[in-house]
């Protein structure tokens, strides 16, 4: 047999079976993953589905974004799975009372939802790459098209009609889909960390602000290397977004805390001494301090002196590459933090990832980046961009 | 051509249509299996197909667990046989019992609690496959002292069946929560659900374990190897349904408590002899 990864000292009194951590940092990256999608499909929908014309430029961008990340958040889930050649047992015989027996049903309905709304919005670029190209990309096209070809007033009109239909089934399928992996946390009533009625809505609301910063980020980067200026109103409308989803994220989060620490039931020292000690650099430094309050304070100060040109671009870019660290360390916080309180309420664990294996450092970063690996591609077969996709 | 565009309009519509109908019939299906009660499938019998052992109907057995805490000596042969017995990983980090040692030391207010996997433990016996508890407070001042055998509690309503998602581990109609290893995604899930921590991952086979009872030697009429082991008559086991097997009178007999009552999990492991401090 290998050695057994995981194994992780402790201070105090732990259970002899928690030394090996169950939930490694895959299972830190498919919250956050899955949080992208929801946070990405929020900013696509306030211009599908809410009409928010500032957002138009990157709606499609966000929507493909969204896509993207979804395609791989079964991955770090199948790498963590002792058997993944089992993985379908979950769906073909559910098991009714289980939070998780959801999940396939759930992603794969969302991953069709994503998949048909983008063909909606692509379409028009599809059929005019059908006829415009020659060989193989022109099969390509034309297979994607499902001979589909008509790009009238009147089947565009049908066109928008799902479009609309589809982003709005969509609002509570991505949010539902995040809520409930806040959900799957939340319910477990064997930690005091994740049991909490709280933690579906912070997953969601995290999500939001994490998919809203990476749209950000790819909108100002993609801008950069396509040599365009970037639309300061759909900048601004993300920043205010960031902003105000910001404040319910913080003012959730700071409930639960608080309440956790109010209530003061059995655990409750550990947990504080945990909070105190190991977690002052991920959870108060880089969560809060860097994460949260930094960008909110730069945030704050754009929106109030009404700061534009150059100087915006900056401060939201760094705001919204803040925020994806903070909820990146949000995730982390929790579900590494939860099992590093033990079970006995009377010791700490402490878990160090490794680099190379499975379950290791390498295999985490490769997840988190392949959806950007597969947005890269995804922009040149389907421009994104508000000037590519208009109707004929 | 306005005939062709309708005509791919209307393909176009049909197929739409046909999607739509799967998905919302996918969506139902989904929502529906979710709606059953949490405690709903542990608290009814089990509609698993019994196992086909000769001469044994599990409809006609209650079995349960007793410890007598006052009894343990801390000798751990019942650690070491279960894991012969059950080819349990042979370290400090994988175990279906183990036993924890509370020691109160003069002008301490709160015990000092350590089991057999604790380093200092595996240091004093020189190998991750021996234990044994180190002689570690022979010079402070013990005022109280004692050991606490556990194991897993084969609850009534187990949060760790309630969160698998294959179903996979389930509880048996005599009263066993057991885990199918050839059907175990090993998501670990069912881990994290345990407020015991009584449950771990098998690297070997790639799924999680945990005490059985020994489910193997109780369903040929055996007792568990822990049980058969201990030299002091700390472990008790036994069927409820016989009045007069050692597990109803130790019941009968004594005034017993169960771990973690407030996790609604309804341990069947029956203590007696438990100080306030133990978790």
């Amino acid at each position: 047999m290998e050695p057994v990864p995981n194994i992780a000292p402790f201070i105090g009194y732990v259970y002899p079976n928690e030394t090996v951590v169950p939930w490694t940092v895959l299972i830190v990256v498919y919250p956050y993953l899955t949080g992208l999608v929801a946070g990405a499909f929020t900013v696509s929908s306030l211009y599908q589905v809410f009409g928010m014309q500032r957002f138009k430029p990157v709606a499609h961008l966000a929507l493909l974004t969204s896509l993207c990340c979804m395609l791989v958040v079964p991955t770090p889930l199948l790498l963590h799975l002792g058997h993944p050649e089992r993985a379908l047992n979950a769906m073909i015989t559910p098991h009714t009372t289980s939070a998780f027996a959801i999940f396939g049903y759930a992603a794969s309905f969302y991953v069709l939802l994503l998949l048909l709304e983008n063909w909606f919005v692509f379409r028009p670029h599809i059929v005019r790459e059908a006829q415009r190209t020659n060989g193989a990309l022109r099969l390509f096209y034309r297979v994607l098209s499902f001979g589909s070809d008509d790009l009238s007033e009147k089947a565009m009109r049908y066109d928008r009609k799902w479009i609309f239909a589809l982003a709005v089934i969509g609002i509570p399928a991505a949010h539902g889909l995040h809520g409930y992996v806040g959900f799957v946390f939340g319910s477990l009533k064997s930690r005091e960390w994740w049991s909490s009625d709280l933690m579906p809505a912070i997953f969601l609301f995290s999500a939001i602000i994490s998919g809203t910063a990476l749209v950000i980020v790819i909108y100002v980067i993609s801008c950069r290397l396509r040599k365009e200026a970037v639309d300061l109103p759909c900048l601004k409308g993300m920043a205010y977004t960031l902003w105000g989803f910001m404040m319910f994220t913080l003012l959730l989060e700071g409930v639960e805390f608080a309440s956790l620490v109010y209530r003061g039931r059995e655990g409750t020292e550990m947990i504080l001494e945990f909070v105190k000690g190991p977690l002052i650099v991920p959870f108060v430094i880089l969560q809060f301090g860097i994460g949260s309050a930094m960008p909110l304070v730069v945030l704050t100060l754009m929106i109030w002196r009404g700061i534009g040109g150059k100087m915006l671009i900056a401060g939201v870019f760094v705001s919204a590459c803040l925020v994806l660290l903070a909820v990146l360390m949000m995730r982390w916080n929790v579900i590494i933090g939860g099992q590093e309180i033990s079970k006995t309420g009377k010791g700490l664990l402490t878990y160090t990832p490794t680099f190379l294996g499975r379950e290791g450092l390498l295999v985490a970063a490769s997840v988190i980046a392949a959806p950007f690996v597969l947005l890269s591609i995804m922009v040149r077969i389907f421009p994104p961009w508000s000037h590519a996709i208009r109707a004929p | 051509m306005t005939e062709t565009r309708n005509k791919s309009a209307d393909a176009r519509r049909g197929f739409l249509r046909l999607l739509g109908g799967v998905v919302a019939c996918a969506g139902a299906a989904a929502a529906g299996k979710v709606a059953v009660r949490p405690d709903e499938a542990a608290a009814e019998p089990s509609t698993v197909t019994p196992p086909a052992i000769p001469g044994y109907d599990w409809t006609k057995h209650r079995w349960a667990f007793g410890v007598d805490a006052s009894k343990c000596i801390g000798c751990l042969r019942c650690v070491e046989a279960c894991k012969r017995e059950n080819e349990v990983i042979g370290d400090a980090h994988h175990f279906r019992t183990w036993v924890e040692r509370y020691v109160y030391l003069e002008g301490e207010e709160t015990p000092r609690v350590d089991s057999h996997s604790d380093p200092v433990n595996i240091e004093a016996s020189g190998s991750e496959h021996e234990y044994r508890f180190a002689n570690r407070y022979k010079d402070a001042k013990v005022e109280k002292a004692y050991f606490v055998p556990k194991l897993c509690n084969h609850c009534t309503h187990p949060a760790c069946v309630q969160v698998c998602p294959t179903g996979a581990t389930y509880r048996t109609d005599d009263g066993v929560v057991v885990i199918d290893h050839k059907y175990c995604i090993g998501c670990q899930y069912c881990v994290q659900a345990c407020p015991y921590g009584a449950r771990f991952f098998n690297e070997e086979k790639q799924v999680t374990d945990k005490c059985t009872w020994c489910y193997h030697r109780i369903t040929k009429g055996l007792q568990p190897a822990c049980v058969v082991v201990c030299p002091v008559g700390a472990r008790i086991f036994g069927d409820l349904r016989d009045k007069q097997s050692s597990m109803s009178q130790f019941i009968r007999n004594n005034r017993t408590r169960v771990l973690k009552p407030e996790s609604g999990n309804a341990p069947n492991v029956y203590y007696v002899g438990l100080d306030k401090d133990v978790f």
